[in-house]
């Protein structure tokens, strides 16, 4: 099974309920994801979608194992990373990358652009530190020039941009993008996610896509699994979903979307 | 006749740099109008300027707003004060940082109206409930002594929806209302303002990024950049065909599922240069006429 880059099965994850818990002893659990089975193929653009609170975050998080799961299996490449330790996950970190939804926030305004990507090179002890972090600028389109610039001299587009050079910086297999474009103007969400159909297709990448917007998904995106309170409603090829969209939920979210048409029946 | 014109409304930043330029706006009794613009073009400062609660770094440094026939700018402070809270209500972005957290609902909703109206308490809970049954929440007077941290975010804008309409007022100022909802309760969000806005007849200044939800909601709308009208049109003729190069940009560059291809397209640097070269000109106008 060489070909699946991700293989999850029954994964399970639940929080405690800090606002339900009792004064003397443990807080009641809140079942997050309830048994999630499916596999990404390599190569993919697997998009996740679904409402707030349906756990889309959560399972993307346990994927690149900011969180450990409860119970179930997570295979990466054929390693189950399922309850792996800090000290052997960080070799494999360098092929799991992310990027986050609100670049301002997740990039360190007191650092400039060249030392936030060159962060995760030097954490992972490679060489050749600054001709990498060029050649991801190039990647993204931003100019060379921007490494000494600060994150607040950018524009919205621009600082996602940076946050994706830092994912593709360290060469990784498979990166998450989790709402990366949901805080940025239509110019630039259109900018953005025609870098990362390009990036995809140059350097061999599979993707993650957790978003919200089902418009931005069928755009990108092969495969769509649709989430509703912790379980999967709808797997299927973005094709097929939008052809025939066959979990009730699917169709919900799908006859909600205010499409830019005055003509469109939406009742 | 209409019951809201801004006329060349320029406002500046500490009084230099230019927010909104020459603004022009005009909203008739009972119409709704969209403000479209990225974010930066002012929409929501045109708002701001209506309701007077703009910034303190910014101010109205030429033209009028005049409403209901009265130009603001004549008006005693007090006097502004009180027309504006008599004849506009706001219904904001965020219904959780919109509410007080500490404090129960109901009074959030009776409070401008005994405050600010005069009405009496008794009176003012008896149209609050009456308003929370209207905008469809079940067992108000239950919902009238929860804290909002109780309610969800869609019933909390419900809630804030209810409290703009209480006072009936001519002109509801709509600040990007269901950017923070889930795009399942946005719909529901939507259809109530319609609904509530039918109903009362009151006007609506929409202001939203979203040419989707402006499709479905306004009848005219005002497309910025840079703090200026670029155009202003009706809907149905927008979406036919956008008078304005950078209007069909944003379009295009709207994502649209029923058509992959041909949204999502960037907004083309020759159009933005244009534009952009249209504001310079415009600012040395008026710094010419100045």
């Amino acid at each position: 099974m060489s070909d699946v880059i991700y293989d999850v099965k029954d994964l399970r994850l639940s929080f405690p309920d800090m606002s339900r818990k009792p004064i003397l002893g443990p807080a009641p659990r809140i079942e997050i994801l309830k048994g999630l089975t499916f596999q990404i193929p390599k190569g993919e653009v697997l998009g996740i979608v679904g409402g707030s609170g349906s756990g889309k975050s959560t399972l993307g998080r346990a994927l690149i194992r900011l969180i450990e799961p409860d119970s179930g299996q997570i295979d990466f490449e054929g390693t189950d990373i399922t309850h792996m330790g800090e000290d052997d996950l960080r070799p494999l970190r360098r092929r799991f990358q992310m990027i986050f939804q609100d670049p301002l926030s997740s990039l360190n305004p007191r650092r400039r652009v060249g030392g936030i990507i060159a962060g995760p090179l030097r954490l992972q002890g490679l060489e050749g530190i600054d001709a990498r972090v060029n050649e991801a600028l190039d990647m993204v389109g931003l100019p060379r020039s921007f490494a000494s610039r600060y994150p607040h001299e950018l524009s919205g587009g621009q600082r996602q941009r940076v946050g994706i050079a830092r994912a593709i910086a360290l060469r990784p297999d498979f990166i998450l993008a989790d709402e990366i474009v949901s805080g940025l103007d239509v110019s630039s969400q259109a900018q953005v996610l025609n870098l990362l159909e390009e990036l995809v297709r140059e350097l061999g990448l599979t993707l993650a896509f957790i978003s919200h917007d089902l418009s931005v998904i069928r755009r990108l995106c092969s495969r769509i699994l649709v989430l509703y309170q912790g379980e999967i409603v709808e797997n299927a090829a973005t094709a097929d979903l939008f052809a025939a969209p066959t979990a009730p939920y699917t169709q919900e979210l799908l006859s909600a979307i205010p499409l830019p048409d005055p003509d469109q029946v939406w009742v | 006749m209409s019951f809201l014109s801004i006329q060349d409304l320029t406002v500046r930043l500490r009084g230099k740099a230019p927010i909104l330029r020459r603004v022009s706006i005009d909203v008739a009794a009972g119409e709704v109008r969209a403000l479209v613009g990225e974010s930066g073009a002012g929409k929501s400062m045109i708002g701001k300027s209506v309701l007077g609660t703009l910034p303190q770094a910014l101010g109205i440094t030429g033209g009028r707003i005049i409403l209901d026939g009265e130009d603001l700018e004549q008006l005693s402070p007090r006097a502004r004060r009180q027309r504006i809270g008599a004849k506009v209500a706001l219904i904001p972005q965020d219904p959780l940082t919109a509410l007080n957290p500490s404090r129960r609902v109901g009074p959030q909703i009776t409070n401008r109206l005994v405050d600010i109206l005069g009405w009496s308490r008794k009176a003012a809970e008896a149209r609050a409930l009456e308003l929370l049954a209207e905008v469809h929440i079940p067992d108000p007077a239950r919902v009238m002594r929860a804290y909002p941290h109780e309610l969800s975010g869609g019933m909390r804008q419900r809630i804030l929806i209810a409290s703009a309409f209480a006072a009936e007022p001519k002109l509801i100022i709509a600040d990007e209302p269901t950017t923070a909802l889930d795009v399942t309760v946005q719909k529901q969000i939507l259809r109530l303002i319609a609904e509530m806005q039918q109903r009362h007849g009151t006007a609506l200044l929409f202001v939203t990024h979203d040419l989707g939800v402006v499709s479905k909601v306004c009848q005219t709308m005002s497309v910025l950049y840079s703090g200026m009208v670029v155009e202003d049109t009706n809907v149905r003729e927008f979406f036919a065909s956008p008078g304005h190069p950078y209007s069909a940009a944003l379009l295009a560059a709207t994502p649209k599922y029923t058509d992959p291809d041909g949204s999502l397209t960037p907004v083309p640097e020759t159009v933005i240069r244009a534009v952009e070269e249209e504001v310079a000109a415009f600012d040395r106008e008026m710094e010419g006429a100045a």
